[in-house]
C-alpha cells in the first residue's frame, strides 16, 4: 500500500531538503518506487539537492492548473531508476497550492509509486500545512537546540490535530524524530542539547541523529543524496534511518565523539 | 418618549407614554368553562380584595383549538368572577379577531412556544452530589496547544511543554514534567492545587496568583511537587514519599 510521508520541522535551515532528498533516495535505493515532491513553492531547492536543476520543465504548480499532465512535470532521477521528482514552481507562491489541487496530485502520484515523500516549507503557515495534510507518517527533522526542539514540538502538536487523519478521526499519524546536525563534542561542551534532552521533551521514537557533517554539504553542492555517499558518516547515519523507518533494528551510532588514536591513548 | 398632538395654538388633549405596567395572565389549562368558572369562583372567596377589578390577560396558548365561542363564554366567566380582562395572548387569529371586535386588546406571544410546568422528577436540584467529570489527556501537551478542564479537573497524563497552555476550574495534576503554563482554578477557586511529578514550568497560577520561571527557582524542581495558595502568596512544596 502507498504511502505518504512528510518531511517536516516547523523550523527553517534544519535540513528538510536534505533530509527529503536522502530520505526518497534511501527508499528507492532498497526498491521502493518513490516520488519526492517540492512543496517548497517560490523557494525551490529540492531541485539543486536532487542535482536536477537542469531538467526542470513543468512543475508542481503547472501540474495543479493544468497546464501540464503529471507525466511531463516527474524528472527521473538518473541514478536510481524508481525515483522521481516533482519540482516545485520557483515563480509563484505558497498561494498557487489549493488543497484539491494538492490532493489531486497526491492521489495520482499514489496509483504508480510506493512512497511519496512531500518536502514541506519551513513554517506552520499555508504551504506547511497543506504539504503535511494528506501525510501518514512525519518525520520530524530536529536541531539539538532549544528553538528547534520548540518548533518542532508546535509541529508536532499540528500533526495531531490539523491533519486529514485528525479531522476524520482515522489512526493518528506515524511520527518519526529525526535528529541532525548532531554534534557530540558540542553537546559535551554543553553548547548543544544532549539526544536524550530532545527526546524526553518531544516524546516520539528516534529514527536517528545525523551527524553534523562535512559531506551533507559536499553531497549537497554535487547534487547527490547524501545517502548515496555510502562511505560518509551522514551518508551511513541515514541509511541507518531508513532503514529503521522500513522496520528493521540497527543500534543508533555516532552519538558519542570520535576520538583519535591520540585522544584515546590520553583519554581526555 | 412623549408626543404631542394638535397646533401650537390648540393645548394638547393627551399624551402618548411608553410604560412598563405589570399585568396578571390567567393562564387557561383547559378549554372546560365550568371547571374554570368553579376554580376561579374559589380563587376569588380567598382574596377577593386582591382579585376584584384586577385586569388580567387570557393567555390561550394552552388550550389549542380555541373557537371564538368559546372565548365569548370565558369572557363572561371571567367577568362574572370581577375580573377585568383587558386582552388575549396566544390565541389563533379567528380568535384574536373575535377578541378585537368586542374591544379586548391582542399581545403578542408571551410564552415562546410551548412551556410546560415543569414534570414531577424533574426537578433541578438533585439530591446527589454533583460531580463534574474531569478531563484526562494521555498525550503530550504540546507548543502552542492550550487544554481547558472547564468545571473540573485536568489530569495530564504525559508531560507539557515549553509553550504550551493547560487550565482548569479545578486542580491540575500533570504525571510527566511540567515545562509549559499551567492555570488552576482560573475561574477563581482558590483552594484548587497543582501537582506535577517535576516542574520546569514557564508560568504558575492559582486563582490568578501567578509566579513565573524565573521565581520558580531551579533547586527543589527535582521530583515531585504541588502549588498550592497560602495566604494570598504560592507554595510550591516538594511531596512527600
Amino acid at each position: 500500500m502507498s504511502k505518504i510521508v512528510v518531511v517536516t520541522s516547523g523550523k527553517g535551515g534544519v535540513g528538510k531538503t536534505t533530509t527529503s532528498a536522502a530520505f526518497a533516495a534511501g527508499l528507492a535505493k532498497r526498491g521502493f518506487r518513490t516520488v519526492v515532491v517540492d512543496f517548497d513553492v517560490g523557494l525551490r531547492n529540492l531541485d539543486l539537492i536532487m542535482g536536477c536543476e537542469r531538467r526542470v520543465v513543468y512543475d508542481f504548480v503547472n501540474v495543479i492548473n493544468g497546464d501540464a499532465n503529471l507525466n511531463q512535470a516527474l524528472i527521473k532521477d538518473k541514478r536510481l531508476d524508481n525515483l522521481c521528482i516533482l519540482p516545485a514552481s520557483q515563480t509563484r507562491d505558497k498561494d498557487a497550492l489549493t488543497q484539491e489541487g494538492v490532493e489531486k496530485v497526491l492521489d495520482e502520484l499514489r496509483e504508480s509509486f510506493d512512497y511519496v515523500v512531500c518536502d514541506s516549507p519551513a513554517g506552520i503557515e499555508r504551504g506547511a500545512m497543506l504539504a503535511a495534510y494528506y501525510c501518514d507518517e512525519a518525520v520530524v527533522v530536529t536541531n539539538p537546540e532549544v528553538s528547534s526542539v520548540r518548533d518542532s514540538d508546535r509541529m508536532l502538536g499540528l500533526l495531531a490535530s490539523k491533519t486529514r487523519r485528525a479531522e476524520r478521526g482515522e489512526e493518528p499519524i506515524r511520527e518519526h524524530l529525526l535528529l541532525t546536525r548532531y554534534s557530540p563534542q558540542r553537546v559535551d561542551k554543553g553548547e548543544m542539547l544532549s539526544v536524550d534532552d530532545v527526546r524526553e521533551i518531544l516524546a516520539i521514537e528516534l529514527l536517528g541523529v545525523i551527524p553534523e557533517s562535512q559531506a551533507v554539504l559536499q553531497a549537497s553542492n554535487a547534487g547527490v543524496p547524501v545517502v548515496l555517499e555510502e562511505s560518509t558518516d551522514a551518508g551511513q547515519a541515514y541509511d541507518d534511518a531508513v532503514a529503521r523507518f522500513l522496520g528493521e533494528e540497527r543500534e543508533h551510532r555516532f552519538l558519542v565523539e570520535k576520538r583519535g588514536f591520540l585522544g584515546r591513548l590520553f583519554g581526555g | 418618549m412623549a408626543s404631542t398632538v394638535g397646533s401650537v395654538e390648540q393645548a394638547a388633549a393627551f399624551e402618548l407614554k411608553g410604560r412598563m405596567a405589570t399585568l396578571t395572565v390567567l393562564r387557561l389549562l383547559t378549554p372546560d368553562n365550568d371547571t374554570l368558572n368553579r376554580q376561579l369562583e374559589a380563587k376569588v372567596a380567598e382574596a377577593p380584595s386582591m382579585l376584584r377589578g384586577l385586569p388580567v390577560v387570557l393567555e390561550l396558548s394552552a388550550v389549542a383549538g380555541a373557537s371564538a365561542d368559546q372565548l365569548a363564554l370565558w369572557l363572561e366567566t371571567v367577568r362574572g368572577q370581577g375580573l377585568v380582562p383587558v386582552g388575549i395572548s396566544g390565541a389563533g387569529e379567528d380568535v384574536a379577531t373575535a377578541a378585537r371586535e368586542r374591544g379586548i386588546g391582542v399581545f403578542p406571544e408571551l410564552f415562546g412556544g410551548e412551556r410546560q410546568s415543569p414534570k414531577p422528577g424533574s426537578s433541578r436540584r438533585s439530591a446527589e452530589p454533583e460531580v463534574l467529570p474531569g478531563r484526562v489527556i494521555d498525550q503530550p501537551v504540546r507548543s502552542g496547544q492550550q487544554v481547558y478542564a472547564r468545571g473540573g479537573d485536568l489530569v495530564v497524563l504525559a508531560s507539557v511543554s515549553p509553550g504550551a497552555e493547560v487550565l482548569a476550574d479545578g486542580n491540575i495534576h500533570v504525571y510527566g514534567t511540567l515545562r509549559g503554563r499551567a492555570l488552576a482554578g482560573v475561574q477563581g477557586n482558590r483552594e484548587a492545587r497543582i501537582f506535577c511529578r517535576s516542574l520546569r514550568a514557564e508560568l504558575v497560577s492559582i486563582a490568578g496568583q501567578y509566579q513565573l520561571s524565573e521565581h520558580l527557582g531551579g533547586d527543589g524542581a527535582e521530583g515531585p511537587v504541588q502549588v498550592y495558595l497560602e495566604d494570598e502568596a504560592l507554595c510550591i512544596v516538594p511531596l512527600e514519599a
